[in-house]
Parts: C-alpha cells; sequence; structure tokens
C-alpha cells in the first residue's frame, strides 16, 4: 500500500498548502486524483513520490513509515517509485542525451554494467527509435522527451507509479500512447499508480477509481 | 464560403537551412483562407509545423528560414514585406498575436497596467496620461481583464488571469486577425473552456481567428472550420460540425487522432510521426497508416477536403462516434 496519512504540506509552515490529506493506493490500483489547477495537487504528488517532506503527517509505503524525503529518503523505499512530471522540458537535464537520461536510474543504483540492454528494452516499450537516443532534449519534441522521461521512471522497475500531470503537455495520440504504456507496464507488474490531473475524461478512462481533490484534503 | 477572405495563404512553404547544406520541409505547400466573424483551427501533434507557420505570418522566423508561397493579408503579402512595414504596421496592428504561455510572454518585472499602456501608447494615437490610463482600462474590460487586477505583476495573476492579460494586448491595436498560438496548453479544463469561449466572443465581434492549438476539445469548442497538420502539411480541411459529429474525419490520420481521445476509442495513431529532415518522397503518414497502398508512394493531391489516396469515404465515417471498441 501507498498510504497518506494526515498529510500537511506546503513551502511555508504558517500557510500550508494543504492540509490532513488522506489518500491510499492499493497494489496494482490505478487511482485518479482530480483537481484544479493551484489546488495543491502536485505538490500531493510530490510528497507521496517522496520528493518533498510534508510538515505533518506521514506516508507509509507497503507498511513501512517513510522517514525521510528527497535525497534522505532511504535508497530501497525511493527506487520503488516512479515519478513522471508535467513538463518534460524541465524535467530533464539538457546536456543528456536521452539514452543517457533513460539510463539515469541505473547508474545512479549501481547497475551501470547491464544499463545498456536495460536502455534498449526501455526504449522500446515507450517506443523510441533508436536515432531518438542519440539526441539531446531541444532536438525531439515533447511528445518523444515525455516517452524517455516515463522510460526513465520504469528502469528500476518501481511497485508505485506517480504521474503529475504527465499528458498535459501532449497531443490526443501521444496521450493515449503513453498511457498505454503505463497501463501495459502496470499488467505486467501489479504496479500501483497515481495519477494527478485536472482531465476527467482522461482520468476516469484511465483509473480504476478517481477521487476529487475536496475528498482528499482540506486548503 | 460567402466570405471574404482577410487571410489568404497560398502554397505557404517554410524550409530551414541547417549546417551542412542540410535542410528542414517545416511546413510544405499550406493553403487555406480566415474571413473575419469565422476561427480556422489548425491541429496537429506537436512539432508538426504548426508554430512555425504562425511565425512565418508575423515575419517572426529565424534568419535560415527561406519562405515561399503567398499569404496575404488584404493587399499586402506577409511573406515578402520588408521588417518595417511588418513592425509598424503588421505585428499589433493588423494582426494580434494571443501567446502561448502568456505569463514567459509578460514582463516579470513590470505591472500589467504597465504592459498595456506602453501597448497603448505603441499602437494608438492615445496621448496624455489620462486618456492613456483610460484606454488602457478600456482595454482590460475588453478583455474581461479586472481592473482591481491592473498594478499586479505577472506572477501574482493565475493562469487564467494572465492569459486575459495577454489577450488584453492583443486587441489593443484592435487587429481585425487575431493568431492564437496554443493558447490553452497546460490549463485545466473550467479555464481552457472560459479562455476559448472568450476568444469566440471576439470572433464574433467580427474578427478573424487562427487558433493553433493541439487540444482537440477546445478546437471542437470554438472552430467553425479545422485544418489538420500532419508532418508540415495540411492533410485536410473540413467544416468543424462534420469534422467532429458526422460524417467525421476523412483522413486516416485525422481519424486517428479523433479515436485517440479518451472519450473515444482511446487508441494512440501507431508509431511516430516522420523527422520533418527527412521526409518521405510520397504522403508521410503512411508508414502509420492502415489504409496505405503502393499508390501512397506518390504524393497525394489536396482534393477536395482532403490529401489521401484513400480517404475514408464520407457516407460510411459516422461510424467513427461509435464506442464499442475497447482496445484501451
Amino acid at each position: 500500500m501507498l498510504e497518506l496519512r494526515a498529510v500537511t504540506a506546503g513551502y511555508d509552515r504558517r500557510a500550508p498548502v494543504f492540509r490532513d490529506a488522506h489518500l491510499t493506493v492499493a497494489p496494482g490500483e490505478a487511482v485518479g486524483l482530480l483537481g484544479p489547477s493551484g489546488c495543491g495537487k502536485s505538490t500531493l504528488a510530490r510528497v507521496a513520490a517522496l520528493l518533498h517532506r510534508p510538515d505533518a503527517g506521514e506516508v507509509v509505503l507497503d507498511g513501512m513509515p517513510v522517514r525521510g524525503f528527497r535525497h534522505r529518503a532511504p535508497r530501497e523505499q525511493r527506487t520503488t517509485i516512479g515519478v513522471v512530471f508535467q513538463q518534460p522540458r524541465l524535467a530533464a537535464d539538457p546536456r543528456l542525451r536521452l539514452t543517457d537520461l533513460i539510463a539515469e536510474p541505473l547508474r545512479a543504483t549501481g547497475r551501470r554494467a547491464s544499463a545498456a540492454d536495460r536502455v534498449a528494452e526501455l526504449a522500446d516499450t515507450v517506443g523510441l527509435t533508436p536515432d531518438l537516443l542519440g539526441r539531446r532534449p531541444h532536438e525531439v519534441s515533447d511528445g518523444q522527451l515525455q516517452r524517455a522521461c516515463l522510460a526513465r521512471a520504469l528502469a528500476l522497475k518501481p511497485r508505485w507509479l506517480v504521474c503529475d500531470e504527465m499528458t498535459a503537455m501532449l497531443d490526443a495520440s501521444t496521450t493515449a500512447a503513453l498511457v498505454r504504456v503505463v497501463e501495459d507496464y502496470r499488467a505486467s507488474t501489479g504496479a500501483g499508480l497515481l495519477s494527478v490531473g485536472h482531465d476527467r475524461t482522461l482520468l476516469t478512462r484511465w483509473c480504476d477509481r478517481t477521487v476529487p481533490w475536496e475528498a482528499v484534503a482540506a486548503g | 464560403m460567402t466570405l471574404v477572405p482577410l487571410l489568404s495563404v497560398r502554397d505557404l512553404s517554410v524550409r530551414f537551412l541547417l549546417p551542412g547544406g542540410r535542410r528542414v520541409d517545416v511546413v510544405s505547400d499550406a493553403s487555406f483562407d480566415v474571413a473575419p466573424g469565422e476561427c480556422l483551427a489548425l491541429i496537429g501533434e506537436s512539432g508538426c509545423g504548426k508554430s512555425v507557420l504562425a511565425s512565418a505570418l508575423l515575419g517572426l522566423l529565424p534568419a535560415n528560414a527561406r519562405t515561399a508561397g503567398h499569404a496575404h493579408l488584404g493587399d499586402l503579402d506577409l511573406l515578402t514585406a520588408d521588417e518595417r512595414t511588418l513592425a509598424r504596421a503588421v505585428r499589433g496592428r493588423r494582426i494580434g498575436l494571443v501567446p502561448q504561455s502568456p505569463a514567459a510572454h509578460l514582463t516579470p518585472v513590470r505591472t500589467i497596467r504597465s504592459h498595456i499602456e506602453e501597448t497603448v501608447a505603441r499602437l494608438t494615437g492615445v496621448r496624455g496620461r489620462a486618456a492613456r490610463r483610460k484606454a488602457a482600462e478600456q482595454a482590460s474590460l475588453r478583455a474581461e481583464f479586472p481592473l482591481g487586477h491592473l498594478d499586479r505583476h505577472p506572477h501574482e495573476l493565475s493562469g487564467g488571469l494572465a492569459q486575459r492579460a495577454a489577450t488584453a494586448l492583443a486587441l489593443v491595436g484592435d487587429a481585425p486577425l487575431l493568431l492564437a498560438d496554443e493558447p490553452t496548453t497546460g490549463l485545466d479544463r473550467d479555464l481552457v473552456d472560459r479562455t476559448v469561449d472568450e476568444l469566440r466572443r471576439h470572433v464574433d465581434d467580427g474578427h478573424a481567428l487562427l487558433m493553433i492549438t493541439h487540444d482537440l476539445a477546445a478546437a471542437e469548442r470554438i472552430a467553425d472550420r479545422v485544418a489538420v497538420m500532419y508532418a508540415g502539411r495540411i492533410v485536410e480541411l473540413a467544416d468543424a460540425d462534420a469534422f467532429f459529429g458526422s460524417p467525421g474525419p476523412r483522413h486516416p490520420y485525422s481519424r486517428g487522432l479523433l479515436e485517440a481521445l479518451p472519450e473515444r476509442s482511446f487508441t494512440p495513431v501507431p508509431g511516430l510521426p516522420p523527422e520533418l529532415g527527412n521526409l518521405p518522397a510520397g504522403c508521410a503518414f503512411a508508414p502509420r497508416c492502415d489504409r496505405a497502398t503502393d499508390a501512397c508512394a506518390a504524393l497525394p493531391p489536396f482534393e477536395n477536403t482532403v490529401a489521401c489516396h484513400h480517404p475514408v469515404p464520407a457516407d460510411t465515417s459516422h461510424a467513427i462516434r461509435t464506442p464499442e471498441d475497447t482496445r484501451a
């Protein structure tokens, strides 16, 4: 289970973005979190992905309370979560070729030797052709870069995926393609998904259940 | 189309010349008209050449771009006009640009009032502080920008208000043609609806609007006609009602794009779009197309409303609305 218990978080302790949020994602379950722009759903996604330390409350991952966030998150917890952000341009180091971008989690966790094979496998999964892998982010389209970011999120075979507006910048066809990649991955691994967004039609079609922001947290 | 077009684009092509003699065909032979009181939505995947087409119309292409064809705005050809004419008589005065990501379009260290007053001073004959202030407030109201927010800086505005501020700037010069480049990217559905409804209001006031977008729902809400762009070419140009409703799109790519919507079959178009620097000689969509045959090795001419050797017959394509396809 990926659980948020009574989480309060924000960027100023005196004015948290949201208070007392409760959310549970069961293994293999796809949960869509629906909210308007600026409601704090991206902050919640960052907390769920262990990228932002909450002011209060706890995140419980497979029964283990999370003790540290961001770089202080224990590696065995951090690597069980894959994250995809809204804007691939801001989520990709402009100096890295796509192949290195995808391989980064593998190198960071000492899987350098097997990285080349795994990158080829991942590129095939997300539909990137070999000639695209040699390019840097400014040489590919938003859709192609987001494919690479999704491949990077899947590199360590996470048990949990957090997608924060993964498709907001993308056209309909690329959206459908990336959602299919996520769903194929979940079908073969049983991973759970938290998908955050504002598109009701999309999340309803994609997820097992969708929860409105008001049901999760107080502002 | 009984209306006299305001903007008439014929065989517009844009090529980028790259070091080493490489050439990228970003836009090829685009032809379309936009009339006053009409909205044409130009839709397609990111990277298909939509925004470059907009830049070409404004004379804002980088130095390594080469254009061909015509883009007549009244009696002026935008492609051959010199920079002086474009800067002094066209941008802001005859073409208003509603930009992508308005927050980035505005100057972060200045208030919205200062933006609008400067634009008023540059584009209109209004002189004197009090008159300029009044004109700026009128411009804000036309775009439904609340006067109480005029003294705020761009970072103090929500996405929707920043969008209205940018729209207010585009409307100051009372340009007959509005050009909106992805005006709804990153906004949530309610804001998208509000933004396109506001743009529609300006169309109904008599402006011509060319809206560039990959958001099909926004296009459906606002457009009178739809142009679908694929790999730099307009492959279909159709009436919006027929396109989104019945009988539906006729080009296989347009159909694929619509079918990819989550409210339809949510099935992606297989494969990736071709590289614009390495386009096939024939139909660029053929490698991804389930209707492709040997005929597709030749470039399909644009006939009637579609450029395809095997367009979907207009009378059978109503099946596209049925949601029984659950492969997604």
